[in-house]
């Protein structure tokens, strides 16, 4: 899976947390989960099931510490593909 | 000075409708919506009878409700009280995009048990499975007690007292009584009140196994709820919410709101499970001191009750109940008021019971009818030795009504009743 795949398919996953008023549009690599995409932080834990669900991948605590943007997650989904 | 109080908006979720103008049809046409349902015959239940509310499809759920909310509400109980609530609010002509909270409205809306069984299921396995990890965000704001009332905060976006009541199958009626209280001494301009439960494979065990379901209309599913019968053999039992908008009467005026009843008097008490009363048996002067309360509180005679919308569940409380208003009023025979029974066409919707039967009365003192109550042919000896027939109808009767009684009572021995007056804009 190429890295734009990767980024694509969490899009997708992140694109019903984004908060009110944030436009899925303006979503990039830079983008911050919660200071950028208004996501709930509480909803983090979602968003790490449905990447584990969707990439068939666990993702140990340590590594749920590192996404904070859309590219870092990106790099951990990557790290953790077999 | 205690302030008046006024109800400005309703909204169902029914088992024989999701709006109140299908639920309003649905009164008038005295249709039962008991149905068997196969999974109950599966399950090998008892009692393999019940009534649903009709399926809530993704559309109607996208009306109400963002693709995350969507995605994560598994709680039925929760979901129907959201939308009857919603809908009540709106019904108000209340706003939804208010930024600032609403200071002067709050929320007292109760819950009975069901609807929480799946995602207890759900919670149970996870945690035997030391997968606990996977029980993601959603899982408490949704299994906590006040889960339908922090649902609706955020909806209505409400800044006054926000709490959940539970009472079994008062619950809806204590919340409307808790709401009106609360305004009357003055602490809440608004408060948003009613009752919600939900269904499954696993709500209706508990009353199966306790033998207080109807286990003999499986084949005949619309004669199973047989309120004041003299053959009623249980309660068949329902799910919905019923929710109403209880509005000082001040503040109801000056926005120009709709206003369908006013409420004139209440009670709220224990039987205290002494005197023949039980955990699950009420104690008959128990009941009788909450009805009288109610009465005294409104402050009217009597003789101007027009309808009893009973608690009357099809089982053998039901006279018992006729007797205490018969005794409270003092009124017997053809001078007794109408009475009948919602449970006879919805089965008993538990802790929503109370709210969806408030709605039903007052759209009835509303339209000036009184619903048929199915499957009363056949009176209980003790009902017909002091009401006359024609004072509980089989077909719908046209007449004006300006004094609505509503009570409810619930395991635990607890007792709740409602007086409400027409209000003619």
């Amino acid at each position: 899976m190429t890295r734009e795949e990767t980024l694509d398919k969490l899009k997708e996953i992140v694109k019903p947390f984004i908060g009110d008023g944030v436009k899925f549009e303006s979503l990039t690599e830079a983008s911050d989960l919660i200071n950028d995409l208004k996501i709930n932080s509480a909803h983090v834990v979602d968003i790490v099931l449905d990447i584990e669900t969707e990439f068939d991948i666990v993702i140990d605590d340590d590594s749920i510490n590192d996404m904070n943007t859309i590219g870092s997650s990106v790099d951990v989904i990557i790290k953790m593909m077999p | 000075m205690e302030r008046r109080v006024v109800i400005t908006g309703m909204g169902v979720v029914s088992p024989i409708g999701l709006t109140l103008e299908d639920f309003s049809k649905g009164l008038r046409a005295g249709v039962s919506a008991i149905e068997k349902w196969e999974r109950l015959e599966e399950m090998n239940y008892a009692c393999q009878i019940c009534a649903r509310p009709p399926d809530i499809t993704p559309e109607i759920k996208e009306k109400y409700f963002s693709s995350l909310t969507i995605k994560f509400l598994k709680h039925d109980g929760i979901l129907n009280g959201a939308m009857a609530g919603i809908d009540a609010w709106t019904d108000a002509g209340l706003s939804l995009d208010h930024v600032e909270p609403d200071w002067n409205s709050g929320s007292i809306f109760g819950i009975g048990s069901s609807g929480i069984d799946v995602l207890i299921k759900k919670y149970v396995e996870n945690v035997d499975a030391k997968q606990i990890r996977r029980l993601g965000s959603t899982m408490v704001e949704q299994l906590m007690n006040s889960g339908v009332s922090a649902y609706l905060t955020g909806f209505l976006g409400l800044g006054n007292h926000v709490t959940t009541n539970s009472s079994a199958c008062s619950t809806g009626s204590e919340a409307v009584i808790m709401g009106y209280e609360k305004i009357k001494a003055g602490l809440a301009k608004r408060m948003i009140c009613g009752g919600c439960e939900g269904f499954n494979d696993y709500s209706w065990a508990g009353f199966d196994a306790m033998r207080v379901l109807c286990r003999d209309s499986n084949d005949n599913p619309t004669g199973g709820s047989r309120p004041m019968n003299a053959t009623a053999s249980g309660f068949v039992p329902g799910a919905g919410a019923g929710a109403l908008v209880v509005e000082d009467y001040e503040t109801a005026i000056e926005r120009g709101a709709p206003i369908y009843a006013e409420i004139i008097g209440a009670g709220l008490n224990s039987g205290g499970q002494r005197m023949g009363g039980t955990m699950t048996k009420p104690n008959v002067e128990g009941a009788r001191r909450c009805l009288q309360m109610a009465m005294d509180s409104s402050g009217i005679r009597s003789e101007k009750v027009d309808l009893i919308c009973g608690h009357l569940t099809s089982t053998i409380g039901d006279a018992i109940e006729v007797n205490n208003w018969s005794q409270v009023l003092n009124r017997t025979g053809a001078d007794f008021p109408y009475i009948n029974s919602l449970k006879s066409m919805i089965g008993h919707c538990l802790g929503a019971a109370g709210a969806i039967e408030l709605v039903a009365g007052i759209l009835q003192m509303k339209n000036s009818f009184v619903h048929a109550s199915l499957n009363s042919e056949e009176l209980h000896p003790e009902i017909s030795e002091v009401v006359d027939r024609s004072r509980i109808p089989q077909k719908r009767v046209d007449t004006p009504i300006n004094i609505l009684a509503k009570s409810s009572f619930g395991f635990g021995d607890v007792n709740s009743c409602l007086i409400l007056r027409n209000w003619k804009n």
